[in-house]
């Protein structure tokens, strides 16, 4: 004889027993109206938590909408988070806890209105996550507005004369549109207006829920839903009304289920340990600030303006200058002209280099000015300190300064550069004139410090630059002394 | 001491991977780019979090999100980005989530442009987004402290669960500078009674809704108490030569480092012009700068590159005993030591 199997009616594990964080007296039920469809589809949720033994592990996200009290129900991690980006924060959420399960619940106007660019790229970059889009044609929460969801000629309190496809647009198929990208794994869309597709729709529940938990990647369900309140019609009326108008225009399909072929989504460690964290940030590398510094130097503190065009290594020289300041044990700083004034046209930094700390780090008025070209020249000798230096590039610059309260030194950097093979080499040579000029480095010492310099260039690299910052040195010391 | 030559953009995201921050979440901005592009460079390596979100607001909101799961969080932006921010800030705010943000200001309004601007004052100090909040607010003035303060940042934002603020401008954003760099931290705190891990035993809400108009009071006041500690506690100046002064000079961020050129310019010329920089704008330095009407100052300039943002909270915190002057430059153009000590000049006869 064959027992009669028992049905136990119960609340399923994925619920919390008693809804606590519900505000009021009724602590049992939910907040959503009689013949809604999200009862329903908690409900599924909940059951398969259970069943995969997989609710101590889940996290749910509940945006705005009428499932913005999702956190009431579910006996789960939960975040509430602003309208429509569930997606964005639920990305983060499995980021950083990969090995959960994390569910975005969103209605229509939440994903596919204002999220709609959320909804689009957690989809597109395949993020490990399940999400619920909840149809129901309508804004339920806000008292029955149009969703981007409504049906053409559907009344709503924002369409009150019924959504014109002509000054409304049409209703958004997400759906198809997810579909479009490569990255989901499960797209689906069922409905809950009777029982055959709520058990389809509990299929395609499960299948995501899955999917997630085994760090397949993204998979998006849309449940075509009542809402008897907004649409102002009985719980079942609403139930004949998706079937005869919200159907055609949102056809039930399995769009998409490749999950069974794609890998887990894998995320690596965190690297925490502060010895491996020095290690990769190479500390061991880092400047030991020793060198000795000159004291009988012309100059023992310089601000120094360099400038010419784009792409004449200007910003490098600076660099390279600070750099080499900062060997020296001094304090330095670089600051660069930035942003689109770099690109085609004409480029400038300034550069500090002293003992105490330093306070403006432009430079306005310069004890020195490297020009590299004509405009340079004529823009920046004007601000140079009485008495200060001007160091300009006599290959390109054929006027004669107007300054005559400066000391001018005007060496061919760019025909230096050129002799010795390779243009690029123009900022070493700066680089020697200014050791020249200034008296602060020892052309030694910057070559020894190519190693640093140029780390990661090939060795013939470091040996031309090398040779530009003697030449730098050598066509000042020759010339000027 | 071992130092690197590095950009104030990039020793921030420095000092967040050296404060065991595990992701960074953000959107390309100039002139904050650059802590997006370190951070992509950086973070991979130590098998930690980068993603350029597709925009400031889901930025934002992904910070939410791993601020809700218990990590250390950066995102990076400059003014019209922080902008976009702002609600997710509110949510940040409203569920008390510790995460670090970096304002690198430009000029506005509107797209203004991408020159160092400090116009983003009020929206950062005053808790530009909706609801009663307030967020911690740094302004660095080096690559140094862009690093050593992003690491505080950390910390504070865990010590009173709320959004911390580092803010400068393009310039410091953009400059080079030797950084000494710290020790990594040790370890992270634990945040076990209320962040969300998907495990069984971190079953938390996070969540800034309050349905009940008397809890949702009760919360604002519980928020109001934790600003009020904040203020008690944190406050951060410094100062420059100040003990002999007979004026001073108001800034912050790289308006201070011109007010340290123009202390020492003025020197030479035989001003005694002095230095008083906040560290932290909130809390703001209240009660310091009360003190300094009773310190004897002939006058107090505010140096600013905003229209009067900053003097504003001088003058608040001044209670009309004193009324501090006001310099400022926008637009993208920084002033010059030069132009302050004339306006010093000018405006006390020195």
């Amino acid at each position: 004889m064959i027992m009669a199997q028992k049905t136990v009616l119960r609340k399923p594990r994925g619920f919390i027993d008693v809804y606590k964080h519900k505000p009021g007296a009724e602590k049992d039920r939910t907040h959503y109206c009689p013949g809604c469809g999200h009862g329903i589809l908690h409900k599924l949720i909940a059951e398969a938590l259970e069943d995969f033994d997989i609710v101590d592990k889940t996290i749910v996200i509940s945006p705005v909408g009428c499932s913005v009290f999702a956190y009431y129900y579910f006996h789960t991690g939960n975040l509430q988070v602003p309208h429509g980006r569930a997606p964005a924060v639920a990305t983060s959420v499995s980021r950083a806890n990969p090995d959960s399960v994390v569910i975005s619940y969103q209605g229509d106007g939440d994903l596919a209105a204002i999220g709609g660019n959320n909804i689009l790229q957690a989809a597109n970059r395949g993020e490990n996550m399940v999400v619920f889009f909840v149809n129901n044609a309508i804004y339920g929460m806000t008292g029955g507005q149009m969703a981007p969801t409504t049906l053409e000629g559907q009344k709503t309190t924002t369409t009150p004369y019924g959504r014109n496809v002509k000054t409304d647009g049409y209703p958004i198929q997400v759906c198809e549109i997810i579909n479009q990208l490569t990255a989901p794994v499960y797209v689906v869309r069922t409905s809950l207006h009777d029982m055959p597709n709520i058990r389809k729709t509990r299929a395609a529940v499960r299948k995501a829920i899955m999917n997630a938990r085994d760090k397949k990647g993204f998979s998006f369900v849309e449940v075509l839903s009542m809402c008897p309140s907004g649409w102002k019609m009985d719980s079942v009326p609403a139930q004949a009304w998706i079937k005869e108008n919200m159907i055609p225009r949102f056809p039930l399909n399995t769009f998409r289920d490749i999950s069974e072929n794609t890998p887990a989504v894998e995320r690596p460690v965190p690297v925490m340990d502060p010895a491996e964290v020095k290690k990769i940030l190479e500390y061991d590398a880092l400047s030991d600030s020793n060198l000795q510094k000159n004291s009988d130097a012309a100059y023992d503190k310089v601000a120094v303006r360099i400038a010419g065009f784009g792409g004449q290594g200007i910003m490098s020289t600076g660099i390279a200058l600070a750099n080499v300041g900062m060997e020296y044990g001094y304090n330095v700083s670089w600051l660069p002209s930035y942003g689109p004034e770099m690109r085609g046209g004409t480029a400038n930094c300034s550069v500090k280099i002293q003992e105490d700390t330093i306070g403006a780090s432009e430079c306005t008025e310069p004890d020195m000015v490297i020009a590299m070209n004509q405009p340079s020249l004529e823009k920046f000798e004007k601000i140079i300190v009485p008495g200060g230096a001007l160091i300009y590039n006599s290959t390109l610059i054929s006027i004669e300064p107007a300054r005559t309260d400066v000391k001018v030194y005007p060496v061919p950097i760019t025909g230096i550069a050129d002799e010795l093979g390779d243009t690029r080499v123009q900022s070493m040579v700066n680089v020697g004139a200014f050791a020249a000029v200034t008296g602060m480095f020892d052309p030694g010492e910057i070559e020894n410090l190519m190693s640093s310099l140029f780390k990661g260039k090939p060795e013939k690299v470091m040996k031309l630059n090398e040779k530009a910052v003697r030449k730098g040195y050598e066509y000042v010391k020759e010339n000027f002394s | 001491m071992p130092r690197k030559l590095m950009k104030g953009n990039y020793a921030a995201v420095y000092g967040a991977i050296l404060a065991g921050c595990k992701a960074y979440y953000g959107y390309p901005i100039t002139p904050a780019s650059e802590i997006a592009e370190s951070a992509s460079l950086l973070f991979p390596k130590f098998g930690r979090t980068f993603l350029q979100a597709e925009s400031e607001v889901a930025a934002i909101n992904m910070v939410y999100g791993a601020a809700g799961c218990g990590q250390r969080v950066l995102t990076g932006s400059s003014g019209p980005g922080i902008s976009l921010k702002q609600e997710g800030i509110s949510y940040c705010a409203g569920s008390a989530l510790p995460c670090v943000i970096i304002d690198i200001m430009r000029g506005g309004p509107g797209l203004g442009n991408i020159g160092p601007e400090q116009s983003d004052y009020n929206q950062v100090v005053k808790g530009g987004g909706h609801g009663n909040y307030k967020v911690i607010v740094l302004a660095p003035n080096s690559a140094q402290e862009m690093c050593d303060l992003t690491m505080l940042a950390f910390d504070l934002a865990d010590k009173y669960r709320n959004p911390v603020f580092v803010l400068t401008d393009g310039v410091i954003g953009q400059m080079m500078e030797a950084v000494e760099l710290p020790e990594p931290i040790t370890e992270l705190p634990d945040k076990s009674d209320w962040a969300v891990y998907g495990t069984a035993d971190s079953r938390h809400l996070i969540n800034s809704i309050y349905l009940d108009h008397d809890d949702l009071e009760k919360w604002n006041r519980e928020l109001m108490k934790k600003y009020k500690i904040i203020q008690k506690n944190e406050v951060r100046v410094e100062e420059y030569r100040m003990d002999d002064a007979e004026i001073v000079a108001i800034g912050y961020g790289s308006c201070s480092r011109v007010i340290r050129s123009a202390v020492d310019l003025a020197r030479e010329r035989g001003i005694k012009l002095g230095m008083f920089r906040p560290i932290t704008l909130f809390p703001f330095p209240v009660d310091e700068i009360a003190s300094l009407v009773d310190r004897g100052f002939k006058g107090i300039l505010t140096v600013e590159m905003s229209d009067g943002q900053l003097v504003d909270d001088v003058n608040l915190a001044l209670k009309g005993r004193m009324i501090s002057d006001l310099h400022n430059r926008m637009g993208g153009n920084v002033p010059s030591a030069q132009e302050i000590c004339e306006k010093v000049s000018e405006l006390y006869g020195v």
